[in-house]
């Protein structure tokens, strides 16, 4: 079986050297046959009698896909996750220094590109519409002929394009997405989640909150009306409601709306001492701004002083709320700003490539790509199902998160949430968090079966 | 009843806005003839020019962070502060309404070019073709300031003086719970301002008593020999100072991002048929009526009742007036009828 290799399109052909022993002898044919038959068969490790779609084969390239808003409203975003991907790339080929390949472990990735063969890659635009993400996705798999994609900035993209990497047999490595449905209810077995989700953001927030603003509150949420929204609405609300806060309202804004003074004026006579903005993004930033226009952050309310909780945001986002976000507590999935080998390191090569540092998304997309590949390398294949079982159950750790696992049960990434807020004076255009707390994985783990959902199949 | 006027100084608030951007697109049909999808993009460009202006203003020193060695970390320090102190912190905190001065002359430059190097060439071709050069004229200008400015909401903050909120119920005797941001009162007041402004000059001028004629009947001015053509180059400059205008001070309220405009586009152009084709008139009135009806179906009592409904009930009310009166509020007879 050694012998066996494939075609482009998966056709089983013989080599020059089976071809050769062919022409022995009979005999000699013979006992080759017979110790081929009687072989164990974890020497056949790497050269499965399956064809996959977009089997690499003996091209000396193989082609990953970059699917990110690159326009829209998180072009921004999309575009510090494009740089991520391609300084990925770089360090996977074996240029620059490196990266996070100098701190992953454990790790068999050795800068010769995946298994031997030179790391090249298609971007598409996601215009963060579902509709967008699934045809460039489409166009990925079927023209560009992609191993792999990622990318993100949408719950609502990402869960519905890994409906598709499902269909179609391709790994789809989540970026920016945090919804509890990308690995709850909508989970797949071809879909991977290195990035937080809003369960984990509630069980990280829960204990700061109880200490900074009490167990006696009453909280008013304005929740983006889609499946990001929904979820973290409810884990946010679960946690505060379990400390002891009541919930005064939820309101669902409609995604971009723009002007949030009609949802933000009730608030005012509803007794609410605590706004939880659900919103990210550009309608974060927005119903900030407006919400400390009409004078929400200097209200004392049942002789509480009025707080607004901004549970996920970024640097990138902070920068847009301006001065009106210091002080907001938050979670967010890494910060440039931390000290581990792990965030040095990639801070060091994004920084010195690009001549700033990285977004949460860029380091999540960053490292996505390198457990891909990594992945591959583990199971000395492309074939989708075994590069599967290699990312289920992974363990690892020096890629900034601490040490960190892949859940087998929903492809989701455990590690550690940094609590963060707003910082008040910040010593540079970049220094705009201050870590608050480190939480710890275990503090935020969760029974996978809550969410419900199922991976499916491996073979598809 | 707090609620009640909450809800209509918000309505009063939104309907400014569109009552502005709809009266800078019906001055534009009303007298060149000119469906202008571009119109949106003005309103972002007026936005930019604040964001430009206060950018222009914190023109800094950079004292670098050496403790970051793979990228360059600094704060800043504005030169207007160092040369100034004090007046120059407070000129940045002005910058906002300031930043007037510079928009006026800008977009009066953009609007003269846009019309004589784009617009003109457009006048004699259908309405299709008109709506599908100024649309992609929109994408043009917005691709370019998402190249030079990002995509990212740019923070632009009103001055200090007026970025908290007014006491409006303590004013008039209701529950101290009613305040309402003193930019947005400012905002309000301003729209009105331009309004009467622009009325006063298309009504008490020569210029604009020749306007109005040329809106009528453009060729009987001709013949009269009236250059009716360059006096309607000037009201399309005028029609982009007053978009940009509702742009610059729009941007405290939401920071400004290059989609901006294509938001309000869609809902103004409502307000205009709504309105009637090419009455000004019509469009300030169906501007502030669909802000207030918009306004008072977000609020939650009514989405309960009717889940959804503010998302819709503006096109409702566009359906209900055009079926009732399909010239629109205050639409002429001939006006895009042929």
């Amino acid at each position: 079986m050694g012998d066996v290799v494939f075609t482009k399109k998966g056709e089983k052909v013989m080599s020059k050297h089976s071809k050769e022993q062919a022409t022995i002898s009979r005999r000699n044919l013979l006992k080759a046959s017979a110790a081929l038959a009687t072989a164990p068969l974890f020497f056949t490790k790497g050269a499965y009698a399956k064809d996959f779609i977009n089997n690499p084969g003996k091209s000396p390239t193989v082609t990953l896909g970059f699917n990110v808003p690159q326009t829209g409203a998180y072009a921004d975003e999309g575009a510090d996750e494009l740089r991520a991907f391609k300084l990925a790339v770089k360090h996977l080929n074996g240029e620059g220094d490196g990266g996070l390949m100098n701190t992953m472990k454990p790790m068999n990735l050795t800068g010769n590109g995946i298994l031997g063969k030179k790391v090249v890659y298609v971007t598409g635009d996601t215009q963060t519409k579902s509709d967008a993400a699934r045809a460039s996705a489409k166009r990925m798999i079927e023209k560009d002929g992609v191993i792999m994609f990622s990318g993100g900035s949408s719950s609502g993209v990402a869960i519905a394009v890994q409906s598709l990497a499902q269909e179609a047999g391709v790994i789809f490595m989540a970026g920016l997405t945090h919804s509890n449905d990308t690995t709850g209810k909508d989970k797949r077995r071809y879909g991977f989640r290195h990035f937080f989700n809003a369960k984990m953001t509630g069980s990280a927030l829960g204990p700061v909150l109880k200490e900074e603003m009490g167990v006696n509150r009453n909280a008013y949420h304005l929740t983006s009306d889609y499946t990001w929204g929904w979820t973290q609405e409810a884990s946010i609300k679960e946690t505060t409601e379990d400390l002891g806060w009541k919930t005064t309202a939820t309101v669902r804004t409609p995604v971009g709306a723009g002007d949030f003074s009609q949802f933000i004026t009730p608030i005012l006579n509803s007794g609410a001492d605590t706004l939880i903005l659900n919103h990210y993004g550009k309608d974060m930033i927005n119903s900030l701004t407006q919400s400390v226009q009409f004078g929400l952050r200097d209200k004392v309310v049942n002789g509480k002083q009025f707080e607004i909780i901004v549970p996920l945001y970024s640097r990138l986002m902070a920068q847009g709320a301006g001065k009106n976000l210091q002080g907001i507590l938050g979670t967010t999935n890494w910060d440039w700003q931390l000290q581990d080998a792990g965030s040095k390191a990639f801070v060091k090569s994004f920084g010195t490539e690009y001549g700033f540092p990285p977004s949460m998304a860029a380091h999540t997309c960053y490292v996505q790509t390198l457990l891909y590949a990594n992945a591959c390398e583990n199971a000395a294949t492309f074939y989708p199902p075994e590069v599967i079982k290699q990312l289920e159950g992974f363990k690892f750790d020096g890629m900034g998160n601490g040490k960190t696992e892949y859940r087998a049960e929903d492809h989701q990434c455990f590690k550690d949430v940094l609590v963060v807020r707003g910082k008040q004076n910040p010593s540079s255009q970049f220094d705009l968090l201050d870590i608050v707390k480190e939480v710890p994985r275990a503090q935020v783990e969760y029974d996978a079966s809550i969410f419900g959902g199922h991976l499916g199949p491996y073979k598809v | 009843m707090d609620a009640i006027l909450i809800q209509l100084l918000n309505g009063l608030d939104k309907g400014a806005a569109y009552a502005l951007i709809a009266l800078g697109l019906t001055l534009v049909f009303g007298t060149l003839g000119i469906v202008n999808f571009a119109h949106g993009a003005l309103f972002m460009l007026g936005a930019f020019c604040a964001v430009s202006f206060q950018q222009l203003l914190t023109i800094s020193v950079k004292v670098v962070d050496p403790s970051i060695t793979f990228f360059t970390a600094y704060k800043t320090q504005p030169y207007l502060e160092i040369w100034f102190g004090d007046v120059g912190l407070m000129m940045i905190d002005y910058a906002v309404p300031l930043s007037i001065l510079m928009a006026i002359p800008v977009m009066l430059i953009i609007g003269l070019m846009i019309e004589r190097g784009l617009i003109r060439h457009f006048y004699k071709r259908s309405h299709a073709e008109q709506i599908l050069v100024t649309f992609g004229l929109a994408i043009v200008i917005q691709e370019v300031i998402r190249h030079f400015f990002g995509a990212n909401p740019m923070p632009t903050p009103a001055p200090d003086i007026v970025s908290s909120s007014a006491q409006v119920g303590a004013w008039l005797g209701l529950s101290e719970n009613l305040v309402y941001p003193w930019w947005r009162l400012i905002y309000l007041a301003f729209s009105a301002l331009v309004i009467v402004s622009v009325f006063a000059f298309l009504q008490l001028t020569t210029f604009g008593m020749i306007v109005r004629a040329g809106m009528f009947d453009r060729q009987m001015v001709g013949f009269l020999g009236i250059n009716v053509q360059r006096k309607f180059t000037i009201v399309f400059a005028i029609a982009t100072v007053v978009a940009g205008l509702a742009g610059v001070m729009y941007a405290p309220i939401l920071p400004p991002d290059y989609h901006m405009g294509m938001d309000f586009l869609v809902l103004s152009f409502v307000v205009v048929v709504v309105g009637g084709m090419g009455s000004l008139g019509g469009a300030v009135a169906a501007g502030f009526l669909l802000g207030i009806v918009q306004s008072f179906a977000s609020m939650t009592v009514v989405n309960e009742l009717i889940p959804g409904i503010d998302q819709v009930i503006i096109y409702l009310v566009a359906v209900i007036i055009l079926l009732t009166r399909p010239r629109g509020l205050m639409g002429r007879q001939g006006v895009m009828e042929d």
